[in-house]
């Protein structure tokens, strides 16, 4: 690792904390924890663009149109949290490709850019599928102790792990 | 619009608490892939504890009401494992390849811009989807401490009993 130096902060903490936030958003706003539907409503923003009567057709669209909600606003603010957070503490780092991926496939900017395309794709379809990601389903879902969520989390998880090992091969390979 | 910046409000605060944990990296999330590197289990188990009780409380209070997404057997396991192999392939979740771009890491644009095309290629599917795999297995809006006719404390006290030996041992392992 080249960066981060010093102590790590500790991930309980902050998990913690995330339970406390989780709690008051429900408490305060009534809106619990997720993300993955905001890129559906903004796929349908762009798509819009181009296609508005298209977009008007699409069942799922009139579910989940291109609109600015809650949701949409809060993946927003993880961005800006994330900058702000990273600035302060000396950890951002513009990055193209991440140290494990380069270790094991080099450098290049089109090899990355290609995996992570296609994989988000598959990834968000998925999520839209299950009902929701590891925020929804992982965080919201197991805090109301849904039995989706526990399925949902457990197929992540499985699907992941299988995909990292024929990526990565055994864990000899770090 | 008070909804609108409570959202940003949040949002932020959880950006922020993402990045202080380290968990929006690619190395951390694939690390946890390959059982190298614990720290999003760390993370998520952590706030789930704390989280579950804080929400049981206000639903005792009658301060909220819950929102839990039906179990519909192929939907969740269909789409969880879709989503798990583009996770393993992209290494950020949709929440964490925004914060990850907030920290720098500009791979995850990649990871933004592929997404809105899965929600895009979703959108077309959606109808016949939901009448099919969408409809197998509908167990209606089920929660563990229904299906195991117990209290809700009770399974949120095991989540809790169970966690620390899990971080105690992760830490013994370094992980």
């Amino acid at each position: 690792m080249s960066q981060g130096n010093g102590k790590a902060p500790s991930p309980y903490l902050g998990g913690a904390l995330t339970g406390v936030l989780a709690t008051l958003s429900v408490w305060i706003a009534g809106k619990y924890l997720g993300a993955s539907t905001t890129f559906a409503r903004s796929a349908a923003m762009v798509e819009r663009l181009f296609a508005p009567g298209h977009v008007e057709k699409l069942d799922y669209f009139a579910k989940y149109g291109p609109k600015i909600d809650w949701q949409w606003m809060f993946v927003l603010g993880i961005l800006l949290g994330s900058f702000i957070s990273s600035l302060t503490s000396r950890s951002f780092r513009w990055q193209a490709v991440p140290d494990m991926w380069a270790s094991r496939f080099g450098g290049g900017v089109a090899k990355r850019a290609v995996v992570a395309f296609v994989g988000a794709a598959v990834a968000l379809f998925g999520a839209r599928l299950a009902g929701g990601c590891p925020s929804g389903h992982g965080l919201s879902g197991l805090m109301q102790l849904s039995v989706s969520g526990f399925i949902a989390l457990v197929c992540f998880f499985a699907g992941g792990i299988v995909t990292a090992r024929l990526l990565y091969g055994r864990r000899a390979g770090e | 619009m008070k909804d609108l910046l409570l959202g940003l409000a949040t949002g932020v605060l959880f950006g922020f608490l993402l990045q202080r944990s380290r968990v929006l990296r690619y190395d951390v999330q694939v690390g946890a892939l390959r059982l190298l590197d614990m720290t999003i289990v760390k993370f998520m188990l952590s706030a789930v504890v704390v989280g579950s009780i804080g929400i049981h409380v206000l639903w005792a209070a009658g301060a909220a009401e819950p929102d839990v997404k039906a179990a519909v057997l192929g939907a969740n396991i269909v789409g969880g494992l879709l989503f798990g192999i583009g996770w393993g392939l992209l290494g950020y979740c949709p929440g964490t390849s925004v914060g990850a771009l907030g920290e720098g890491r500009w791979d995850a644009v990649w990871g933004i811009l592929g997404m809105l095309v899965g929600g895009a290629l979703y959108a077309e599917v959606y109808s016949p989807l939901k009448r099919t795999l969408g409809a197998w297995g509908d167990l209606g809006a089920i929660t563990l401490d229904g299906v195991l006719h117990v209290s809700a404390w009770v399974v949120i006290a095991a989540l809790a009993v169970v966690s620390v030996p899990l971080f105690v041992w992760f830490e013994k392992r370094h992980v």
